[in-house]
């Protein structure tokens, strides 16, 4: 995993930078509690209107239950949620315009597909012959319309997880949550599936929760996205600000791959920050304006298509350097990684991007290299 | 070794069916005894239950204990049903254990118990004991039954169909009836026939609980008994066991005709 597919070109579109802007979905306060344990923690928490926003965070950290909250099947124990500025505690899933794909599917076994779908434009009260067009409408988009006349029991699980997508977008919600849309389909289908699931986003002007445990996925999809653990959020933002600049190393570390330096605070402040790394035996120099005390613990972060690698040594070999000796290397088809073990024992990772077929190897097992850094290539993480 | 035990097998089978079928066997061949006397054979003859047609007091009882196991069942049936949704659904309400321990609590009464203390009840209300005072009684018997079954199938049962059926618009209302009840509705029917043959053969509690005018065909039997079993007796026993293993051979092609689409259809999901 290198750098992350940031997706196509996204329209200017950031109400999250507007501090006039009225949010669509607030969270305030959220606490869930089931009996003594706490499955969110005191969450707040803005959406836009139109926003795809994703929830990324390990099993078990609540993202379901964030998500149960918003569609009205589970009430939370403190704070409030509002849609459109209207406090949503009290009403039932029922009257609530959002629709949610279950992470079980939850398809009504006895119906056949096409009814399946159509399940919720009846309640809708819709006329016949809409429903029709609209179950066709969906039974294309998902590509199963040879299947409408089947039972969810006599349909592969890619193939029922496309179904339960169907029926959560055929009603066209305000608000469309998605718990792990995409989980059983293979990657080809997946992606195509992203795509279209961008593009009626777009077309529709609907807001998606989507979550998901592929951080690729959430970065192809998502405008912005929360990392959370433990029923916190641990950082809301765009893909590119959560890959570049994450506020933490829980956040670092789950986003991609990254070499985490621990040092401590040699200077701080406007113009840049100077860590001395005591285990690795580096100064590492950054324009970042860090707000720390001299001698805090602080780590660095950088990723490793950020280093250069090289048998020369650079220019000022004391900053932003560190010399090793190569220890494995790793063949990823457009990459390579290089796993560079350090005199004192530690091992960092670089990435070469392969631009031109193999012949010969510049860099080989055990030859001893220089791994350099730009000023702004990484981030000082202070938590 | 292995032929000895072989033939300890088979000797414990056929003694085993020997025990429960042979008593059965025997009343259905007598029923076609041509004598008067049950225990001599006397040739093939089918007047027993030409003399059956013509016992109206036998023919009204078969028809109160029907009409009695087919109002009861379908009373208990709804109860009991109710009374599984709320003891699995409810969650922690105040007298949940209390609750789901009287619902129980019939099953292991012994009949006397139970027949004698809605013979009381009755009495005390001062109510005409007679077919509705059965019907009751039977429904309180058999509620429980009901209850227990619909419940172990409520308890794996997938919550989320019903909360995705509510996310669609669905009123809660509404999804019991197009949701739950269609997927439970196989517990809900072998509570219904558990009921319906436990109000047929229940003599007990019938006993109790019924008054003049209302004997139901087990009683009759039991009191004809008591002045000898004539051929009639197991006339009518051959013809409500023909009723019964009808509806076993019925239910058991119908569950295996399931098993073999389902496991069509497998196939078909397979091949994508
Ligand atoms: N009804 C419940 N009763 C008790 N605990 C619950 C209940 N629902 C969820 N939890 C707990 O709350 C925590 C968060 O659950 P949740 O389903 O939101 O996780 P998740 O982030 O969706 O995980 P996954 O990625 O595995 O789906 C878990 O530890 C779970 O065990
Ligand atoms: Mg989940």
């Amino acid at each position: 995993m290198v750098g992350p597919a940031i997706g196509p070109v996204r329209r200017a579109f950031a109400p999250w930078n507007d501090p006039s802007a009225k949010p669509f979905i607030e969270f305030r306060n959220v606490t869930k509690r089931f009996g003594d344990f706490v499955a969110v923690k005191d969450l707040s928490l803005k959406i836009y209107e139109r926003e795809f926003f994703a929830l990324l965070g390990p099993s078990g950290c609540g993202k379901t239950t964030l998500m149960r909250m918003l569609g009205g099947f589970d009430e939370p124990t403190e704070g409030s949620i509002l849609l459109e500025g209207k406090d949503l505690v009290g009403i039932p899933p029922y009257r609530r315009p959002t629709n949610m794909m279950f992470q079980s599917y939850a398809l009504f076994p006895h119906m056949t597909v096409a009814d399946n779908i159509a399940f919720g434009l009846k309640q809708a009260g819709m006329p016949k012959a809409d429903i029709q067009s609209r179950v066709d409408e969906m039974l294309a988009l998902v590509k199963l319309e040879k299947f409408a006349r089947r039972k969810p029991h006599q349909l592969s699980g890619g193939q029922r997880q496309r179904v339960a997508l169907a029926r959560s977008l055929a009603k066209k919600p305000k608000v469309l949550l998605l718990d792990e849309p995409l989980g059983a389909l293979d990657k080809k289908l997946r992606e195509e599936t992203q795509f279209e699931l961008m593009d009626l986003q777009m077309n529709l002007g609907m807001t998606f929760l989507i979550v998901t445990h592929d951080q690729e996925e959430a970065m192809t999809v998502a405008d912005r996205i929360a990392v959370m653990n433990n029923g916190v959020i641990v950082q809301v933002a765009t893909p590119a600000e959560i890959y570049e600049q994450p506020n933490s190393r829980y956040v670092a570390d789950f986003i991609g791959d990254i070499n985490l330096i621990e040092g401590k605070v040699a200077s701080a402040g406007e113009g840049g920050t100077r860590l001395a790394c005591a285990a690795t035996g580096a100064t590492v120099e950054t324009n970042q304006t860090l707000t720390a005390a001299i001698g805090d613990e602080a780590w660095f972060a950088i990723r490793p298509e950020k280093m250069r690698i090289s048998r020369d040594a650079p220019a000022d070999p004391a900053v932003n350097a560190l010399a090793g000796e190569v220890w494995d290397i790793g063949y990823l088809g457009d990459v390579s990684i290089y796993h560079v073990r350090l005199p004192t024992g530690a091992t960092v990772k670089a990435t070469i991007t392969n631009a031109t077929r193999l012949v010969e190897r510049p860099i080989s097992w055990e030859d001893k290299v220089w791994l350099t850094w730009s000023r702004d290539a990484g981030v000082v993480l202070t938590r | 070794m292995r032929k000895g035990q072989s033939w300890f097998n088979t000797t414990s089978v056929a003694l085993g069916f020997a025990f429960l079928y042979a008593p059965i066997v025997i009343l259905v061949i007598y029923s076609f005894n041509d004598s008067k006397l049950v225990t001599v054979w006397g040739g093939f003859s089918t007047r027993w239950y030409v003399e059956l047609l013509n016992d109206q007091a036998m023919l009204d009882a078969a028809w109160i204990t029907l009409r009695l196991a087919l109002l009861s069942a379908t009373m208990a049936t709804i109860l009991g049903t109710l009374a599984a949704i709320t003891m699995v659904r409810f969650g922690r309400f105040l007298g949940r254990s209390l609750f789901s321990g009287m619902i129980y609590a019939p099953l292991v009464m012994p009949d006397v118990i139970t027949g004698l203390s809605l013979l009381l009840l009755f009495v005390s209300i001062d109510i005409d004991r007679g077919f509705w005072t059965v019907t009751l009684a039977h429904t309180t018997l058999t509620m429980c039954f009901v209850a227990v079954v619909v419940q172990s199938r409520l308890v794996v049962f997938d919550r989320s169909l019903e909360e995705a059926a509510l996310d669609l618009g669905c009123p809660p209302f509404k999804t019991f009836f197009v949701i739950t009840l269609p997927l439970i509705l196989p517990a809900v029917v072998a509570g219904w026939m558990l009921a319906f043959t436990l109000s047929l053969d229940d003599l007990v509690i019938a006993s109790f609980t019924t008054g003049p005018g209302a004997t139901t065909l087990p009683m009759k039997i039991f009191s004809q008994v008591k002045f000898g079993v004539t051929p009639e007796i197991n006339a009518i026993s051959t013809i409500l066991i023909t009723i019964v293993a009808i509806g076993v051979i019925a239910a058991s092609l119908f569950n295996k005709r399931r098993e073999v689409e389902r496991q069509k259809a497998e196939r078909l999901a397979m091949q994508g």
